[in-house]
C-alpha cells in the first residue's frame, strides 16, 4: 500500500516530464519564425529579417532539437510561456486572469454528477428491469450519445432564446460594474459566488448563480449519465452478493439492505469513476464556455486555436495534462485509502 | 458468433441501433443520388444565397446563385433548400447528406487505425512484459495524461484545418484504451496452457502472439472499438464546432451545428426564428452516434458473463 504510494509519487515526475516532452514535439513541427510568433508582443517586429534573425537566435528556437527542448523547460519552469496575441497579454497572465471562472464552473458541476448520477444510479439498480429502470437507462444512453455543442446549444436556445431566464456571460453588466469597478467589493478569491457572499451582496450572489446554471448543466451531463450506468451496474453486482442475500433471509428489512448493506460497498468503485469524470469534465470546459460566452479558459483556448495562436493553446493543453495527471494521482491514492481490499494489503 | 448475432437483433434497443445504421449506410451509399452534387468536389456543400442570414426550410436557391450554375453550364437538380440553409446559405440538406460519408469514414478509419496501433502496442507490451512493459505502459500513461478533446485540438491548432489533420489527431490521442485493454487481456491469456505449449513448441513470439493470443482476446477490443465510433464522430464534429476541424462549407456535421452557434438565440422579437440551423444537424449527429452506441451496448451486455441468460 504505502509502496503503491511511493511509486505513484515518484512516477509523477517522469509523467509530467513526458507531457512537456510531448508537447515540445507537437510544437516543433511549426517552424522557428511560426515558433517565434507566440513570443512577440509587437507583430510589426516580424517584418523586418534582422530582428527576426536576432530574436529566434535570442530564444533559441534554430537550436538542434535537444538542446531546443532543454532551452523551452527552463522556460517553463520560470513559467514564461510568451505573449498570447487572443488574450493580449502574456500567457501566464491570462491564465491566472481566467483560472477562477474556470474553477467555478468546474467545482459546481460536481454537485449534480455525485448527486444525481449516484442517487439515481441506485435506484435504477434497485428497480432492475422495470419501467423506471428502463426509463433511466434509456435517457442516460441519449444522454451519453447527445455531443455537448448540441445540448448546449439546446440549452441556450430555450432557456435564453425562447425563456430568457439564464443569460450567457458571467454576470450581467450592472453586477460586472460593481464587481470590476466598485470600490467596496472586495474579490477575495475570484469566484464570484463566494465573493459575493463574502461581501454579504445576495443580487450579485444570485446573478452569478443564474449565469452558471446552463453552463453546470451542460457541461456535466455526459459525466453524470455515465455515472449513472456505472453505479446501477455495480449496485447490481452487489445486490446478488451472498451476504445481502444473507441479510435479507436474516429478515433485514429491504431499505437496510439496500443503504446500509449494499449501498456502501457497491460504491467504492463508483468513486474512480466519478473522480475521472470530474476530471473527464476538463475536456468539456472548452466547448460550453464557447457555447455560453464563459470568460474562462476554455473560451480563451478555443479562441487562440481559431486564431491560430499556437502558443496560447499548447500552454493550455500543458496547464490541463498537468491538472488531469495530479487529479488522477489524487483520485487513484484516496480509492487505495478508501477501499479496506487494497488497504489492507 | 451465431448467438451473438441472434441476440442483437432479439433486443429491442440494438435493433434499433441496427435499423438506424442500416438507413445511415443507405444514405451514404446513395448520396449523390439523393444529393446530387453540384461542383467537382461532391463535399463542398452549395450555396443556395450570398446572404449572410440563416432561410427557412423550402428556400428557393437565389437568382444570382442560379446564373453563376447557369454561366458554369451546371445542371441544377434541385432548386430548393429543403431544411433551410446555415449561415452564409450554405445548404443544411445538402451538408446533412454527404456528412453522413464524412461521419463514417472518420469514424470507421480513426477506430481501425487508433484500434490497431492499439493492440499492436498493448499485445508487445503485454507479452515481453519488463521494461518493455514498463517503458510502453508509461507512455501510454503520457498521451492519457491530455484530455482527449484538448489534445485533438492542439495537434488540429498546429497542423491546420483538413479532415486528414482531423483523422490524424484522433488516432494519435486516440489508441490508449485499446493497449491498455489487450494488454490486460493477454497478461491473463499468456498464462494458460496452449500459449505454454506453443512455446515449448518453438513457435515463434509473434506468431504466437498473431496466432493464438489475439484470436482469444481481441473481442472485448472489437467491442470497445464499436462504442468509440460514436465518440470519434463527436470529438471530430466538436473541433469543428470549435473552428479547427474540416475547413468551411465541407459537408460535415459538427460544421453545420457550428453555423447555428451565431443565430441560435434569433433575432430580437423572433426567438427560436433559427430553430432549423441546429435542429437537423442535431438529430442526424444524435441518431448516428444513438446507433453505434445501441449495438456495443448489447454486445458488451452478451459478452459479459455475469450477465449472461439474463438479456
Amino acid at each position: 500500500m504505502l509502496a503503491y504510494i511511493i511509486r505513484r509519487f515518484l512516477l509523477l515526475p517522469i509523467i509530467i516530464l513526458g507531457v512537456t516532452f510531448l508537447i515540445f514535439c507537437v510544437f516543433s513541427l511549426l517552424s522557428p519564425m511560426e515558433r517565434l510568433a507566440t513570443y512577440i508582443h509587437d507583430p510589426s517586429t516580424l517584418k523586418n529579417p534582422q530582428s527576426v534573425e536576432r530574436l529566434i537566435n535570442k530564444y533559441h528556437l534554430d537550436d538542434p532539437f535537444p538542446l531546443g527542448y532543454i532551452n523551452w523547460l527552463k522556460r517553463i519552469v520560470r513559467l514564461d510561456l510568451g505573449w498570447s496575441q487572443t488574450a493580449n497579454q502574456s500567457v501566464w497572465d491570462a491564465i491566472c486572469q481566467r483560472f477562477p471562472a474556470t474553477l467555478e464552473l468546474v467545482l459546481y458541476s460536481i454537485i449534480p454528477v455525485i448527486l444525481v448520477g449516484i442517487w439515481l444510479g441506485v435506484i435504477s439498480a434497485v428497480h432492475h428491469n422495470d419501467m423506471l429502470d428502463q426509463t433511466i437507462r434509456v435517457t442516460a444512453i441519449i444522454g451519453w450519445s447527445l455531443p455537448t455543442f448540441v445540448f448546449g446549444l439546446l440549452v441556450l436556445f430555450i432557456f435564453y432564446g425562447i425563456l430568457d431566464w439564464l443569460p450567457p456571460g458571467r454576470l450581467s453588466s450592472w453586477a460586472q460594474d460593481i464587481v470590476y469597478a466598485s470600490s467596496n467589493f472586495h474579490s477575495y478569491t475570484h469566484l464570484i459566488t463566494i465573493d459575493a457572499l463574502l461581501n454579504g451582496n445576495i443580487s450579485i450572489f444570485l446573478d452569478a448563480l443564474r449565469h452558471l446554471i446552463a453552463p453546470i448543466i451542460t457541461l456535466s451531463y455526459i459525466s453524470w449519465a455515465f455515472l449513472l450506468r456505472i453505479t446501477r451496474s455495480s449496485m447490481l453486482d452487489t445486490l446478488r452478493k451472498d451476504y445481502v442475500r444473507t441479510a435479507r433471509s436474516k429478515g433485514v428489512d429491504e431499505h437496510t439492505v439496500i443503504h446500509l448493506h449494499a449501498k456502501r460497498n457497491a460504491l467504492i468503485p463508483v468513486i474512480t469513476v466519478a473522480g475521472m469524470m470530474i476530471i473527464g469534465m476538463l475536456g468539456g470546459v472548452m466547448i460550453t464556455e464557447t457555447i455560453f460566452t464563459y470568460p474562462g479558459l476554455g473560451f480563451w483556448a478555443a479562441t487562440a486555436a481559431q486564431q491560430l495562436d499556437s502558443g496560447s493553446v499548447i500552454s493550455f493543453a500543458l496547464l490541463f495534462a498537468t491538472l488531469m495527471i495530479v487529479g488522477n494521482l489524487i483520485v487513484d491514492i484516496s480509492y487505495a485509502l478508501i477501499d479496506p481490499r487494497v488497504r489492507l494489503e | 458468433m451465431n448467438r451473438t448475432v441472434r441476440k442483437l437483433f432479439s433486443n429491442a434497443s440494438s435493433l434499433v441501433g441496427i435499423v438506424l445504421l442500416f438507413i445511415f449506410i443507405i444514405i451514404a451509399l446513395f448520396a449523390p443520388i439523393i444529393a446530387p452534387p453540384l461542383s467537382d468536389n461532391p463535399y463542398q456543400v452549395p450555396r443556395m444565397s450570398w446572404d449572410v442570414n440563416p432561410q427557412p426550410p423550402g428556400f428557393p436557391i437565389s437568382d444570382d446563385i442560379r446564373e453563376v450554375y447557369d454561366f458554369m453550364g451546371t445542371e441544377i437538380k434541385y432548386d430548393k433548400a429543403i431544411c433551410g440553409t446555415a449561415e452564409g446559405g450554405y445548404d443544411i440538406f445538402y451538408g446533412l447528406i454527404w456528412g453522413t460519408r464524412t461521419a463514417f469514414k472518420i469514424g470507421l478509419i480513426t477506430v481501425t487505425v487508433a484500434g490497431f496501433i492499439g493492440v499492436f502496442i498493448g499485445s508487445i507490451s503485454a507479452y515481453f512484459g519488463g521494461w518493455i512493459d514498463e517503458g510502453l505502459m508509461r507512455i501510454t500513461d503520457i498521451f492519457l495524461s491530455f484530455p482527449f478533446l484538448v489534445a485533438a485540438m492542439v495537434l488540429t491548432t498546429i497542423l491546420g484545418r483538413g479532415l486528414d489533420k482531423v483523422m490524424i489527431a484522433l488516432i494519435v490521442f486516440g489508441w490508449m484504451g485499446y493497449a491498455r485493454l489487450i494488454r490486460g487481456s493477454i497478461l491473463s491469456a499468456k498464462e494458460e496452457t496452449y500459449v505454454m505449449a506453443a512455446k515449448a513448441l518453438g513457435v515463434k513470439d509473434i506468431k504466437i502472439i498473431w496466432k493464438h493470443l489475439l484470436p482469444n482476446t481481441i473481442f472485448p477490443v472489437m467491442v470497445q472499438g464499436t462504442m468509440s465510433i460514436g465518440s470519434m464522430v463527436i470529438t471530430a464534429a466538436a473541433l469543428s464546432f470549435l473552428g479547427v476541424g474540416a475547413p468551411v462549407g465541407y459537408a460535415d456535421w459538427g460544421q453545420m451545428v457550428s453555423f447555428a452557434r451565431n443565430w441560435i438565440i434569433g433575432a430580437p422579437g423572433h426567438a427560436g426564428q433559427y430553430w432549423y440551423t441546429v435542429l437537423y444537424p442535431g438529430i442526424f449527429i444524435v441518431l448516428f452516434v444513438l446507433a453505434w452506441n445501441l449495438v456495443g451496448d448489447t454486445l458488451r451486455d452478451i459478452l459479459d458473463p455475469r450477465l449472461r441468460g439474463e438479456l
